[in-house]
């Protein structure tokens, strides 16, 4: 097995370019137990720690661009204003340790329907910045996520940033675990107020084969709320959105949980999410952004 | 094979490692640094954390390869030169933090770079800290008063703890990372 | 501080520094926490080979023929061993030799050894293990312990007639051991329907224990190097050197001697280690190979390489007087011991024999079944037999105290045996048993906070689900609960479980110092500690070195059954006795004692001989001048009976001891997730020896409990284990673990050495209803599975 340890970002799409089958790392935590465990043998590693662009994050334009690898660690001390749901699923994400390495690029990359940072991308409409030596392409994160582990990136491209909508509004994201830390989620649940578009935003992990948007619950919402008055939401219509949310995840039964619980618990969370949020969207939070 | 050099506990190393190698193999088997221990071999135990460029990392989730030209702390590091214990090891061992022992050298790496970040937590921040480490012996509630005790002691030691509160930076975008110097103590 | 111990009663007999009674550090602390301490995975020689095992895919299947040729063409491969290549005895077992070292003809379980490999490399020990061919013919699994108890058109697991007969045992069909109790008017064969219709109040639950794993951290590990006697020296981390020895030797064809094992450093046990995992196989490898060879096994292999905690299917029916009086209680209790009997006749004796717990009932009938079926073996797991019968007991407690409309903590102290008392296979508990004082006090002990007197109730990680952000307040509800279990100390029914310690004194560099030499091992619990205490204590010398455990002395007896401070410590103390009677012979022969001089009136005190009425005689140092002296001594408890297999009677255990907790919860009951706020402990240990250490036992046993309580189970579906992983088998972790306060009795115990009561147990059985209780508490439903799992607080089935 090759170990390819590119130092730019130009040798890293040479790399991958060179060898398409080889498997990029960057924090390593689901690549590394496999490799581990001898279930996987990849002709080649291609090591991405050392590409320091990808570790870099700022605005860009009307979005905020957060480098592939930007760590969990920092995105919880720097990006929570900006992006208050990705925040809170990356401090959702196992440990200390874990979250020093672990980066949203490493996520997407593995795709596994109970990473914690889909439902926040997938309900903030973000969008991933896939590169090629022959160049870049922007991907919308709902259009990023095709089948279990199976995603829209090629096998020469390289994650290299996902860019995150501004802010304009409240974002809630919550996880279900049978114990109070460092566990894989059971459910996730993300909802967006976007008060700028004038649209909500849903994600849902762990209940799928894939990442998931609740697109009817979505647009329930963005028809049902009140975006100018923020008046309150009835408690039909919460419930309502609740059972939305709960119909368009397609959860199995697994050693995490059963099906039925994650239907279940995604309705309550989803309530309370968006109760949290329409509170948020009251007090004019969504002015601050 | 690749060629990597690493800093572990302050001594140079120069090897050719098989790209598959994790640090925490690559650190027991062909370093003999054996303080370091593997629990799990699925990155939730945390006995294998250590310090690596001044920021703990579970060593089973790191290949020896990405290390190359890091510095790495591991518990053996700790103790003075003159054998005298760390404060965090002190403290495990005056507070009887420790039972089978098998999670302290991954639970005191944790410590020292939670009391790094935040050199007086409350005890639920010291619970935060240590979420990552598995304990199976002591049911923890040494644990948190021997962080706190050393806390306690390392702050008498190191009068100006860092400011932890100055940086509102908005993004990275030519700046280098301030982790390592932030962390050094 | 809120985690404090509070000792209600202190006698402290000893000054002596770092004796008992105090808490001196751990001998072997520095070494932990320097990451010098060698755990048996640390071992390395120069020459050595590493050992892999190749497992059965299968749970149930027979095996045609294994083909090893493959593998053993492959460079760097030195052995591939396969139960052809068992020089001796090719079964083994703790209570029962019914498990091969290596499989043959059948396999009995996923993940059972059939072959054993040494390579170079672990790399190329695992290429080797893929060239291996085995022909297996796949059979359906005994999956249902139920049905492996009573079906008698079950399937066998072993061959009729294949396994060891012990009449006592009720043997038949798939049943390992069936063992009745019956008290009262069951005794002479009433019906139930009789009691229940004088009773006031009948409550009839079926509940389920699932299978708990040990979880130690450090996964089996250990290395034989093969001695030119022959023989072989085997490093490994075990709770019992001499039980393993005695298993291995004939295994090997060798005699015990020739078979030498020294304790390596222990990642944990709880019970996990009592059972061999890598010891025959590493030594076959040594034998053959002429090499060292170390085997490490990783977590995944880990969790089939030990034996677990019984699942148990219970159905308990208790009838009491509207007073609140018990009157009757039937019990059946089917505990899945898997392929192998392992403990599983010692764990029904303990379930059925403990199995209404510390209650006064007139009229008991219990049925506790230890069965085969071809799931994962259970054995011994910290509190085992009675964690599971508490479970049931406790709950069924909650029921007919909110059945009557009584208080949990009122109907149990009405209930609650007491010195004196008999428990129901005759047997008098006769030592303090001071059960309502202990319900009590945890019943009277300040509690947390309410949610809203919290500094910030709003802060998420005082919520269940904590920083996950479920829930900001909403759904959330308090519960409290009390929980209270009885567990035996020591071994029981006739085992004579002694222990050996050979103590020697001398002067070195003029100062008197003491070798403290037992064969027991050091799992954590802290014995190295206290047996450096006990010498302290009865030679006065501060000086005390623990020396490594190993087979060059007797059997100390297994760090199991809370047993060590008692059998290992009685034995140093009677060891330590010795010695100090010979130094006094000493001193007398060099006429330092007067002749009248009783030596009741002697002690040795600060390094000195000291006469209550002649001040200091001597030095020790001055007195033994080049000489030493040296005793070994056995120290055996006292004897037991076996039960009787028609009506469980029989007087079986050697010491009773209980822990009473109280848990308080908060739960979302929409969501069905549940933070622990307090799990508070009264716990009677008749003499604290240390302080720190006892805390330590108490508040691990009660986290181990905790995890039983709300996340631990290893499911197994069709014979096989679906998490055999710390990514989805999850144990408490720092934030699962609420801050723990404990109050400490101390009402000696006559029988035991410093009146001391085993500890280590006890907390492990009360914890886990206790939370239990409390989740019911505040969610009102049955749960009726142990752990709780969020589909039974919301109400969906599973």
């Amino acid at each position: 097995m090759e170990f390819l340890s590119p130092a730019t970002w130009e040798e890293a799409l040479a790399a991958k370019s060179a060898h398409p089958d080889a498997v990029p790392i960057m924090g390593g935590t689901d690549v590394m137990v496999e490799l581990n465990f001898d279930q996987h043998r990849p002709s080649a590693l291609l090591d991405l720690t050392r590409v320091a662009e990808l570790a870099e994050w700022g605005p860009d334009g009307s979005r905020v661009r957060l480098g592939a690898g930007v760590s969990y660690t920092t995105i919880i001390q720097r990006l929570g204003k900006h992006a208050p749901a990705l925040a809170q699923a990356a401090r959702t994400v196992a440990s200390p340790q874990i979250r020093n390495r672990g980066t949203v690029g490493g996520n997407l990359g593995g795709a596994s329907p109970a990473g914690d940072s889909h439902p926040p991308l997938l309900a903030a409409d973000a969008v991933i910045e896939l590169a090629s030596v022959h160049g870049v392409r922007h991907v919308a994160a709902r259009e990023f996520y095709l089948g279990p582990r199976r995603t829209a990136r090629r096998d020469d491209e390289l994650i290299a940033a996902v860019l995150l909508p501004e802010r304009a509004g409240p974002q809630h994201f919550c996880k279900i675990g049978t114990r109070n830390a460092m566990v894989i989620a059971v459910a996730s649940f993300c909802v967006t107020l976007d008060a700028a578009t004038r649209t909500a935003g849903t994600g849902i992990g762990s209940a799928g084969p894939t990442p998931l948007r609740a697109v009817a619950a979505e647009e329930f919402l963005t028809a049902e709320f009140d975006w100018q008055g923020a008046g309150p939401l009835s408690e039909a219509a919460v419930r309502h959105f609740g059972e939305l949310v709960a119909s368009a995840a397609r959860p199995i039964d697994d050693v995490r949980g059963s099906a039925d619980y994650r239907k279940h618990a995604l309705s309550v969370m989803a309530r309370r999410a968006l109760s949290w949020s329409v509170t948020d969207y009251r007090k004019g939070e969504a002015q601050c952004a | 094979m690749s060629r990597i050099s690493l800093k572990v506990d302050g001594v140079r190393y120069d090897d050719d490692v098989d790209p598959r190698t994790l640090l925490v193999h690559h650190l027991r088997e062909h370093l003999g640094k054996v303080g370091t221990v593997v629990g799990c071999d699925t990155t939730n135990c945390g006995a294998c954390t250590v310090l690596m460029g001044g920021k703990s990392v579970k060593s089973c989730t790191v290949l020896a390869a990405q290390a190359d030209g890091q510095e790495i702390e591991t518990v053996e590091g700790l103790a003075g030169k003159d054998g005298s214990l760390h404060p965090v090891q002190q403290a495990f061992h005056d507070s009887h933090a420790l039972q089978c022992g098998y999670c302290t050298p991954g639970m005191i790496m944790a410590a020292v770079d939670l009391l790094a970040e935040n050199p007086e937590p409350t005890d639920d921040e010291v619970r935060e800290g240590l979420e990552g480490n598995l304990c199976r012996c002591t049911g923890y509630q040494n644990i948190v008063r021997a962080v706190q005790d050393a806390a306690a002691v390392m702050r008498a030691e190191v009068p100006a703890p860092r400011d932890a509160g100055t940086e509102p930076m908005e993004g990275t975008r030519g700046t280098t990372s301030p982790a390592a110097e932030e962390v050094a103590r | 501080m809120a985690d404090s111990v509070t000792r209600t009663r202190t006698d402290l007999s000893s000054v002596t520094q770092d004796g008992v009674g105090t808490s001196p550090r751990r001998p072997d602390g520095t070494l932990k926490v320097t990451g010098e301490f060698a755990y048996s995975s640390d071992m390395w020689m120069e020459d050595m080979l590493w050992g892999m095992t190749l497992r059965s895919p299968h749970p149930h299947a027979r095996i045609h023929g294994i083909d090893t040729t493959e593998a053993l063409k492959l460079p760097g491969v030195h052995a591939v061993l396969t139960h052809e290549d068992v020089p001796g005895e090719k079964l083994y077992g703790l209570e029962l030799r019914d498990q091969p070292v290596l499989a043959f003809d059948k396999v009995r379980y996923k993940g059972e050894a059939v072959a054993v490999v040494a390579a170079d490399h672990p790399e190329t020990a695992r290429r080797a293990l893929d060239r291996i061919t085995v022909d297996y013919e796949v059979l359906e699994p005994v999956s249902d312990g139920r049905r492996a108890a009573f079906d008698e058109h079950c399937p066998r697991v072993h061959e009729e007639g294949s396994l060891p007969v012990h009449e006592e045992y009720n043997q038949k069909g798939n049943l390992v051991r069936y063992q009745p109790v019956r008290t009262g008017s069951f005794a002479d064969g009433t019906p139930v329907s009789r009691l229940r219709a004088q009773a006031g109040a009948v409550v009839r639950t079926e509940y389920e224990v699932g299978m708990q794993d040990q979880a130690f951290l450090g996964p089996e590990s250990g290395m034989a190097v093969p001695a030119e006697d022959g023989g072989v020296d085997l490093y490994v981390a075990t709770q019992w050197l001499h039980v393993d020895q005695g298993q291995i030797a004939p295994a090997l064809g060798l005699p015990d001697e020739k078979v030498r094992l020294t304790l390596a450093g222990v990642g944990g046990a709880f019970g996990a280690r009592e059972d061999l995992s890598m010891q025959i196989h590493a030594c076959m490898l040594a034998l053959r190979t002429g090499r060292p060879v170390k085997v490490v096994y990783n977590r995944e292999e880990s969790f089939v390489g030990h034996v677990h905690r019984h699942p148990a299917k219970m159905r308990f029916e208790h009838g009491a007087r509207s007073d609140g009086t018990l009157l009757y209680a039937t019990l059946e209790i089917i505990l899945d011991g898997g392929a192998y009997a392992s403990s599983t006749p010692a764990v029904v004796g303990v379930a059925s024999s403990l199995g209404i717990g510390p209650y006064e009932v007139p009229n008991v009938a219990v049925d506790a079944y230890g069965v085969y079926t071809n799931n994962p073996p259970c054995g011994a797991m910290r509190g085992f037999g009675a964690v599971q019968a508490c479970f049931g007991y406790e709950s069924q407690m909650d029921k007919l105290a909110e059945k009557l409309g009584m208080h949990p903590v009122e109907l149990r102290i009405k209930n609650a045996m007491a010195q004196g008392s008999k428990i129901i296979t005759g047997q008098v508990v006769d030592m303090p048993l001071p059960m309502a004082e202990m319900l009590r006090r945890a019943r009277d002990m300040p509690m947390p906070p309410a949610r809203d007197e919290l500094p910030d109730p709003s802060d998420l990680r005082t919520l269940p689900g904590g920083v996950a952000n479920t829930s900001h307040g909403e759904g959330v509800v308090r519960g409290v609960g009390y929980g209270v279990g009885l567990k035996n100390i020591c071994y029981s029914e006739g085992f004579d479980d002694y222990s050996t310690a050979r103590v020697r004194m001398e002067a070195i560099g003029g100062e008197p110092s003491v070798m403290v030499h037992t064969a027991a091992a050091e799992v954590g619990q802290g014995l190295v500690t206290i047996k450096g205490q006990i010498a302290r204590t009865e030679l006065g010398v501060e000086r005390v070195t623990v020396h490594p455990s190993d087979t060059r002395v007797g059997s100390a007896g297994s760090s199991s059954a809370s047993r060590q401070s008692y059998m290992t410590g009685g034995a140093v103390k009677l060891a330590c006795e010795a010695v100090r009677e010979r130094v006094f012979a000493l001193a007398r022969e060099r006429g330092l004692v007067g002749a009248g001089h009783s030596d009741e009136l002697l002690s040795l005190t600060g390094g000195k001989v000291v006469s209550e009425t002649d001040g200091v005689l001597a030095s020790l140092a001055d007195l033994l001048g080049s000489d030493a002296v040296e005793e070994t001594r056995e120290f055996h408890h006292r004897t037991t009976r076996p039960l009787d297999p028609l009506h469980g009677q029989g007087a079986s255990h050697t010491q009773f001891a209980m822990c009473v907790h109280r848990a308080v919860v908060d739960v979302d009951v929409d969501l069905g997730l549940v933070k622990v706020v307090a799990l508070d402990a009264v716990q009677d240990v008749g003499k604290v020896l240390h302080p720190q250490q006892l805390a330590g036992q108490i508040q691990g046993g009660a986290t181990q409990g905790l995890g039983l309580a709300l996340m631990e189970e290893i499911q197994v579906e069709e014979s096989v284990i679906r998490n055999p992983s710390f990514t989805d088998y999850l144990i408490p972790t720092i934030l699962d673990t609420p801050p723990m306060r404990i109050e400490v009795l101390e009402r000696p115990d006559p029988n035991a050495p410093y009146g001391l009561r085993g500890a280590g147990e006890p907390p492990t059985l009360s914890s886990t209803p206790a939370i239990v209780a409390a989740v019911r508490d505040a969610t009102g439903r049955d749960l009726t599975h142990a752990p709780v799992r969020p589909e039974d607080i919301v109400g969906i089935d599973v």
